[in-house]
């Protein structure tokens, strides 16, 4: 039963990311999944065999589109081929739901390839909010965006990273893709409570949870999902799934990738809590 | 500083060459002090200066997009050899930054770059740009689109001074000095046996520079094509590719042949079964789609031999 309007998708349950190293794996073994997470940009093309992968795919599973590239962000307008592109791919996957980041990456044209941070100003939540708005009304798709990684804050910062959030889906009237692996790094890296953060933001709008593994270094934490989930993020997951109740579940497991068994099992994990949240809300 | 001001600050920094050590440079293109540009936009934490958080973004940006580059482009790596390469590779991503949504796209600009700039290869330039345009096309041919194949029956009745075959978009076609593409196999073939140790690293480079020194320079004709999703590279005949080069810039088919056997060292009774011969493999191999009636011709030339 859909929780709210941004979570309706409640019965989706515990997903992996579709990495290629697990493709004959899935293809020939057929286990049970959820659901599958594509990156939108891998199948962006005109043809070959990315794509003849991703139709075998959706002949027996479920798949949610994830974008590392549309850069919400950027204080430019989005690029039109790209969003051409990404609708012809939401066509084909008929993706429920669309998530991609609350970053910046390129501007002029000219592409960074990366994550940046936003600077949290109303000027940068306005614009952020008004792209948002005019890809969703393009791709006819609800849309999340998800909190990224950070390792810089800026000077001209009016607010937190969580108003900032809030702000931002607010005034975009669209979704949060959680990411509390993101919201444990980027509070050790700028030393604030990453309990506060998910306490703060609307978790009436959290439409999917991400987790993953990152690592350690002596000055700061990097997100590399390449990882198993550290305990304090499963703790943190627990209290996100305590305030949003059951919502789609999706395990990051992107460099030195194990066997499929072996991040299923990592993403299984999720079960514990849950059952554990099914439970509460039963009782 | 609006978020504009902010983004571009951002981005030269974050685009800046690293210093040899993989470090951010302490001092901007225009003489400026990396430390202050940094302190004046970016917040220090308790162990981290304005400058580390910075730098963080500069090392990534150039860690990932080398490390694309040169997961496209084995071969060209190969060929220049690894420090070579590099200073190429970086040279070319500062002069030609990603202008794509998509990492795919990041070497379609590095033949035109090459050419420009033909010192970066070294001695080995014309080997280099051969090896490119084997690379990209490889990139090309393996998403490119597919249309349904054409069937006999599109054919029954149709006029060859009149016909316009079409060539599969995914189907990449090009003249080459070199035998770049048993190269590359040799050295994805060398790839895929693993040995983790510096012994056979170092055996492999030497194997590599025999290959490279042993290759000597022959005009060659290739298709890099699909079958059944893998990608195949196809030697032609001079004639061959004379044919479907035309065709793809919409000739008809008997303007196609005509060009082709205009200098053409095959006998001229033999002839007709070698077209025979040919057309019944391409469109085997699925190689012909519906021809589009919007097509139009143009001009293709052949490379002469001192043309670079």
């Amino acid at each position: 039963m859909p929780a709210n309007a941004f979570n309706n998708f409640t019965e989706y349950g515990i997903g992996i990311g579709l990495r290629s190293p697990h493709y004959h794996h899935i293809l020939t073994r057929k286990p049970v999944v959820d659901w599958f997470e594509i990156i939108s940009e891998n199948f962006m093309i005109d043809g070959g065999r990315p794509l003849r992968i991703l139709d075998q795919i959706l002949e027996q599973y479920k798949v949610v589109q994830h974008g590392v590239s549309m850069y919400f962000g950027s204080a430019e307008s989005a690029n039109r081929e790209h969003l051409r592109r990404l609708k012809e791919l939401v066509r084909r996957t008929k993706t429920p739901w669309l998530t991609d980041h609350l970053c910046w990456g390129s501007v002029d044209g000219r592409y960074t390839h990366d994550l940046l941070p936003m600077p949290y100003t109303f000027e940068a939540a306005k614009i952020t909010a008004q792209k948002i708005r005019e890809v969703r009304d393009f791709l006819e798709v609800p849309i999340a965006v998800e909190n990224v990684s950070s390792y810089a804050e800026f000077h001209v910062s009016e607010m937190t990273e969580w108003e900032f959030l809030t702000e931002v889906v607010e005034r975009a009237n669209c979704g949060i893709l959680l990411d509390v692996n993101n919201i444990y790094v980027s509070s050790q890296n700028h030393n604030f409570n990453p309990s506060t953060y998910i306490s703060e933001i609307p978790a009436s709008r959290v439409a999917q949870i991400h987790i993953a593994g990152h690592s350690k270094y002596r000055k700061y934490i990097l997100d590399t999902h390449d990882h198993p989930v550290i305990d304090p993020v499963w703790e943190l997951y627990a209290q996100a799934i305590q305030r949003a109740g059951h919502t789609a579940t999706l395990l990051e497991w992107d460099d030195s990738i194990p066997s499929f068994q072996e991040v299923h099992d990592e993403a299984l994990k999720a079960n514990k809590f849950l059952a554990t949240e099914s439970l509460a809300a039963a009782v | 500083m609006n978020l504009m001001s902010l983004q571009r600050q951002m981005t030269r920094a974050v685009m800046m060459p690293l210093t040899p050590r993989e470090g951010m440079r302490r001092v901007s293109s225009n003489g400026r002090s990396m430390r202050a540009i940094a302190a004046a936009f970016i917040k220090p934490n308790d162990r981290l200066t304005s400058f580390d958080r910075l730098e963080i973004y500069n090392r990534q940006y150039w860690f990932r997009i080398l490390s694309s580059l040169a997961e496209d482009f084995p071969g060209l790596r190969a060929v220049l050899g690894d420090s070579r390469f590099d200073l190429l590779a970086q040279a070319y991503l500062s002069a030609r930054p990603s202008r794509s949504f998509t990492l795919r796209n990041l070497g379609s600009r590095l033949e035109g770059w090459l050419r420009k700039y033909p010192t970066c290869a070294g001695s080995r330039l014309k080997l280099a740009l051969d090896m490119v345009r084997l690379e990209w096309a490889h990139i090309e041919a393996f998403d490119g689109k597919a249309e349904l194949p054409l069937t006999a029956e599109d054919l029954v009745g149709a006029d060859p001074s009149k016909l316009r075959l079409r060539l599969q978009p995914y189907i990449q076609l090009l003249d080459l000095r070199h035998p770049v593409d048993d190269l590359l196999l040799e050295f994805r073939n060398d790839r895929n046996t693993t040995f983790a140790s510096n012994a056979f690293e170092e055996l492999r480079k030497r194997k590599r520079l025999r290959a490279i020194a042993r290759l000597k320079p022959t005009a060659i004709f290739l298709a890099v094509h699909r079958l059944d999703f893998s990608l195949y590279f196809r030697r032609l005949l001079r004639e061959e590719f004379i044919i479907l080069t035309q065709l793809r810039a919409g000739e008809t088919l008997r303007r196609a042949v005509e060009s082709a056997f205009r200098e053409s060292s095959i006998a001229v009774a033999e002839r007709p079964s070698c077209v025979q011969h040919w057309f019944q493999t391409w469109a085997t191999l699925g190689w012909f789609c519906q021809a589009d009636k919007n097509e139009i011709p143009s001009q293709i030339r052949i490379r002469e031999d001192n043309e670079i």
